[in-house]
């Protein structure tokens, strides 16, 4: 039984067979010829409106956009011809008429979808010469700017921030040459109802959106000799920094990673990791207390900043449900400019805290004022996104990365200093989606059972589809989990809490694709390949996995640092010096979001 | 229970949207909601708020989102997009410069930018004084004076650029009066 239809049709001259339903573009890729395309996203819905991906269909008497049209029987389509060519590359050149002649000084200079498809189209002059326009620079968010000079209308931000992460805090204003991507009423972003997720820079094919830059303040404070400059990198930043060096997506790069980082000159290379884990300790352990106790369940996680900011907008009265645990980052970040400074003998104001990060929220999560020291100091004084640190790596020269092992420095693979660099496989897999779910149950289960025994992986939570729901036996007491990436995914999760239709006791929310291995400040991907990608994120995700299933200490609370941590000076999980460093608190923000 | 109340702003923000709207507007948005597809009537529910109030504020357009449940800026983006929707309040003078075919090549585009840059504002705008609103027309209907340029209901025919500043002048005179 087989009623599946097919379509039959001509292209190119030869006749193809593909299923019903396909668009030309779609079918066309079938057979190894890509149609060039601007406004269409894989991951989105159909926009139509660039219209370069126009082609030929006989006897319909003018060109079809091949994104937004589906083959049928007998059809003739030609992809390409002199005059198909030639009009493509008209529409290229109009689209350039009024675009900035700046991509010598402009960030995406080199990754610039673009400023690929004129050069690919043949576009080697500008004919066209429009009016300008002169939309002044947005850049008062922490993470995200805005640059509507650069912007095309391509509308890819605006579907990417209403229909994967729900928020839709972006919509066209005005009509024809004045037409502008914006929040409501031109709002600045941090007074919208913007997360700061980064997803709209992910898919801009320009430069129309970007991350605020903290480049130039690390490079000054690498140089100032009374500075002590650390760093921390994030699991998922290992797992996707090679391709800034020409890696395949997925190739784990850690070692060469901390090399690079000592190399730029800072004084000591830490492991989120080893925040995660004690993230899991801390979570755990005010699970249980809640499990136990009639404290508000689901616990919902609180890693992701772009989440939170989330949580404060659109559902704040789910607040009292999310962990009161701080992020990785803001844990290890405390840990830095108390214990670490204490460890060394250094005042806080002296040493200063730069995380790496593949996200852009964090920018914003890092001034938020619980995240400062009751003197005015930040806990973390800067936050690079994975692309930044790639920038910084070859602004420096260092080269070695596409090299086989070679001999100078000690370079080029090295390990995380330590107390604050060791961390287990639960620590690690905390950069994709379904990773603090796994990393909690794992410290749950022993938690629970009083055994160490039980399973270690837990396959089922891992999300890569964006929403998964799961239901284990934990010594008797049955534990509904639930594990969304991407917000418009949470959204049908965080629904069932508020109407009170299932009883969940965990949920982990990421607010990007794929979690943070897709994060708003990841490399931009290699040509011919989607940010969204749902291979591109398995294959960043399976390298974490890897690096998970390499380690001998799988579970978060058997980190010997983490528990020497608590020993000597912690106390005890959920104890008074630990909500101090490692708690935080959420409220309700506006302007409230539609959800 | 799972949730505490103390920590939702819903009631606050629906209170501050209820009084940015007048009455007629609310209800007629309440009987929206209980239709199929509410975002569907969001075209019905601006012109009825431009029927009360002569504009679209930012204030209102914010309070229908939220009590339409339509995110803001596909609220704000329609808003925008139709000429029809105003949205400053009108001033006290609305000057509509015809830039209909004839006007047009009779020189209403120069008496149109003059009056942009005497006033400082664009079509649909309002100068800060409240005094002057600007809008171009499509034909009055009295080609035969073009260009022409309407101040509330008074007709202004051949109008070059070097009568605007008196012209204005008048109205302002008029307003003081």
């Amino acid at each position: 039984m087989n009623d599946r239809k097919t379509v039959t049709f001509t292209l190119d001259g030869q006749k193809v067979t593909v299923d019903e339903g396909l668009t030309i573009l779609e079918a066309a890729e079938r057979f190894g010829i890509r149609i060039p395309r601007l406004c269409y996203h894989p991951d989105l819905s159909l926009a139509g409106s660039c219209r370069v991906c126009i082609v030929d269909v006989r006897d319909m008497g003018h060109y079809m956009a091949a994104c937004s049209s589906k083959v049928w029987d007998g059809m003739d389509v030609r992809t390409n011809s002199p005059e198909i060519r030639q009009a493509r590359r008209d529409i290229v050149e109009l689209l350039l008429d009024n675009h900035p002649k700046d991509c010598q000084t402009c960030e995406r200079d080199g990754n610039c979808e673009l400023q690929n498809l004129a050069y690919s189209l043949g576009v080697r002059e500008r004919l066209f010469e429009g009016e300008r326009k002169d939309f002044p620079s947005e850049d008062s968010s922490r993470s995200v700017i805005r640059e509507a000079n650069k912007c095309i209308l391509c509308g890819r931000c605006v579907r990417v921030c209403a229909e994967i992460q729900g928020v839709y805090n972006l919509s066209q204003h005005g009509r024809g040459f004045r037409t502008v991507v914006m929040p409501a009423h031109g709002a600045k972003m941090d007074e919208s109802v913007c997360v700061q997720c980064g997803q709209c820079i992910n898919v801009c094919p320009t430069a129309a959106f970007l991350e605020k830059d903290s480049t130039d303040v690390v490079w000054a404070a690498l140089s100032d000799p009374t500075k002590h400059v650390v760093v921390q990198t994030a699991p998922s930043i290992r797992a996707a920094i090679g391709e800034g060096f020409g890696q395949p997506p997925g190739t784990p790069s850690t070692g060469k990673m901390v090399a690079a980082l000592r190399h730029l000159g800072f004084k000591a290379v830490f492991d989120t990791d080893f925040a995660a884990d004690l993230t899991i300790v801390e979570e755990s352990n005010e699970f249980l207390g809640r499990l136990h106790g009639n404290g508000p369940l689901p616990i919902i996680t609180s890693c992701s900043p772009g989440w939170i900011s989330f949580l404060e907008k659109f559902y704040p009265e789910l607040i009292p449900n999310a962990s009161t645990c701080r992020s990785p980052m803001t844990m290890m970040s405390a840990l830095l400019k108390t214990y670490y400074a204490e460890k060394i003998g250094k005042a806080p104001r002296d040493i200063y805290v730069v995380a790496v990060m593949p996200c852009v929220a964090k920018k914003y999560e890092a001034r938020r004022p619980e995240h400062y020291l009751p003197d005015g100091i930040p806990l973390t004084d800067a936050v690079l996104t994975t692309r930044e640190l790639i920038w910084m790596i070859r602004s420096w020269g260092i080269d070695y990365w596409t090299m086989p092992d070679i001999e100078f420095w000690n370079l080029p693979s090295e390990e995380f200093d330590e107390p604050l660099g060791i961390a287990t496989g639960a620590g690690d897999i905390f950069g994709t989606t379904g990773g603090v779910m796994e990393a909690t149950l794992r410290t749950a289960v022993e938690k629970l059972t009083g055994t160490p025994v039980g399973p270690l992986e837990f396959r089922d939570v891992r999300a890569v589809e964006g929403l998964r729901e799961a239901s284990f036996d934990l010594a008797g007491t049955t534990i509904n989990v639930a594990v969304a990436n991407g917000l418009h995914n949470a959204k049908q999760i965080l629904d069932k809490i508020v109407r009170g239709e299932k009883q969940f006791h965990i949920v982990e929310v990421m607010a990007c694709p794929g979690g943070c291995i897709g994060g708003g400040g990841q490399p931009y991907p290699p040509r011919g390949v989607n940010v969204l990608d749902p291979e591109l994120l398995r294959r960043r995700a399976a390298a974490l996995y890897r690096i998970d299933e390499s380690k001998e200490l799988r579970r978060s609370h058997e980190n010997p640092a983490v528990k020497k941590l608590y020993e000597e000076w912690l106390g005890q999980p959920g104890g008074e010096k630990a909500h101090r460093l490692l708690h935080t608190h959420y409220a309700a923000r506006l302007p409230r979001g539609i959800k | 229970m799972t949730t505490s109340s103390n920590t939702d702003n819903w009631a606050q923000v629906e209170a501050n949207s209820r009084a940015a709207l007048p009455d007629d507007v609310v209800k007629f948005i309440e009987e929206c909601r209980r239709r199929p597809h509410p975002e569907s009537h969001l075209i019905s529910v601006l012109h009825k708020v431009q029927g009360h109030l002569g504009y679209l504020g930012e204030q209102q357009l914010d309070a229908v989102a939220q009590l339409l449940q339509v995110p803001a800026a596909k609220v704000a983006g329609v808003a925008t997009f139709y000429h029809f929707f105003r949205l400053q309040p009108r001033g006290k003078f609305l000057i509509s410069v015809c830039m209909g075919t004839a006007c047009y090549v009779k020189g209403a585009d120069k008496v149109a930018d003059k009056l942009r840059e005497e006033l400082g504002i664009e079509f649909g705008q309002t100068t800060t004084d409240g005094l002057f609103s600007l809008e171009a027309a499509r034909c009055l209907g009295t080609c035969g004076l073009a260009p022409v340029v309407m101040i509330n209901d008074e007709v202004h025919a051949k109008v070059t650029p070097d009568q605007i500043p008196a012209l204005l002048e008048k109205q302002i005179r008029k307003a003081r009066e």
